[in-house]
């Protein structure tokens, strides 16, 4: 998919060391692949609108920013619920799609599924292109 | 004196204000007083600069320098937290 992926807390880059190295690598072989950035203060934290600061942390918010550097799609999550990657792997397919040919994906669309071609032709007539079970 | 390579303290820009050369000045300035947010889908992502660990190593890494590409950035909450 051709994604860079990075990873912010508040924590510094010498915590990110000991949690790579200590815990993560033993996840993943080798340790997590991607930068782990340290959000001092929650500085950057604050400006994507994730910085809890009664706690001093950044909470869970997961961003995507397409190759002109726009933000594309935004997830928010208080700290106990974990995110969802397939989720995430899917819409970052579902926006290289449209950008690549200008369809649309409707709701539930993954890889490989019917896109729609939006325009006058379809005022009205979505309902022989998609039906309420392609939403899951 | 040589500065130390990897030391106590890193500086980092932080976030990085937008040109916006027609407009009065942001109220956003370099690495202070930012607390305005300024995400939005569909509009520029905040740029920004931050100390980091990367192949085992530290460095600086500025989010604009990878324009160009697919980006996904995730904050959490903390190292060795438990979600």
């Amino acid at each position: 998919m051709g994604v860079e992926i990075f990873a912010l807390s508040t924590d510094s880059r010498f915590s990110h060391k000991i949690w790579q190295e200590e815990e993560l690598s033993k996840m993943v072989p080798g340790g997590v692949p991607f930068p782990l950035l340290s959000d001092a203060g929650g500085r950057v934290g604050s400006v994507y609108g994730v910085y809890d600061e009664d706690a001093g942390v950044d909470i869970r918010g997961r961003f995507i920013i397409d190759p002109d550097f726009n933000i594309r799609a935004m997830e928010v999550l208080t700290p106990e619920v974990g995110r969802n990657v397939s989720e995430l792997i899917r819409q970052v397919k579902a926006f290289q799609h449209v950008v690549k040919t200008g369809e649309v994906t409707p709701s539930g669309w993954q890889p490989g599924k019917p896109t729609l071609s939006p325009g006058p032709h379809l005022v009205g007539k979505v309902w022989k292109e998609w039906k309420p079970e392609d939403a899951f | 004196m040589a500065e130390a390579k990897d030391g106590c303290v890193k500086p980092s820009k932080g976030p990085i204000a937008l040109e916006a050369p027609n407009q009065e000045p942001l109220t956003v300035t370099l690495g202070k007083e930012v607390s305005k947010m300024l995400a939005r889908v569909g509009k520029p992502a905040p740029d920004f600069e931050l100390a980091a660990f990367v192949d085992g190593g530290f460095k600086n890494v500025r989010l604009s320098d990878y324009k160009g590409k697919w980006i996904v950035i995730c904050f959490y909450p903390g190292d060795f937290t438990f979600v």
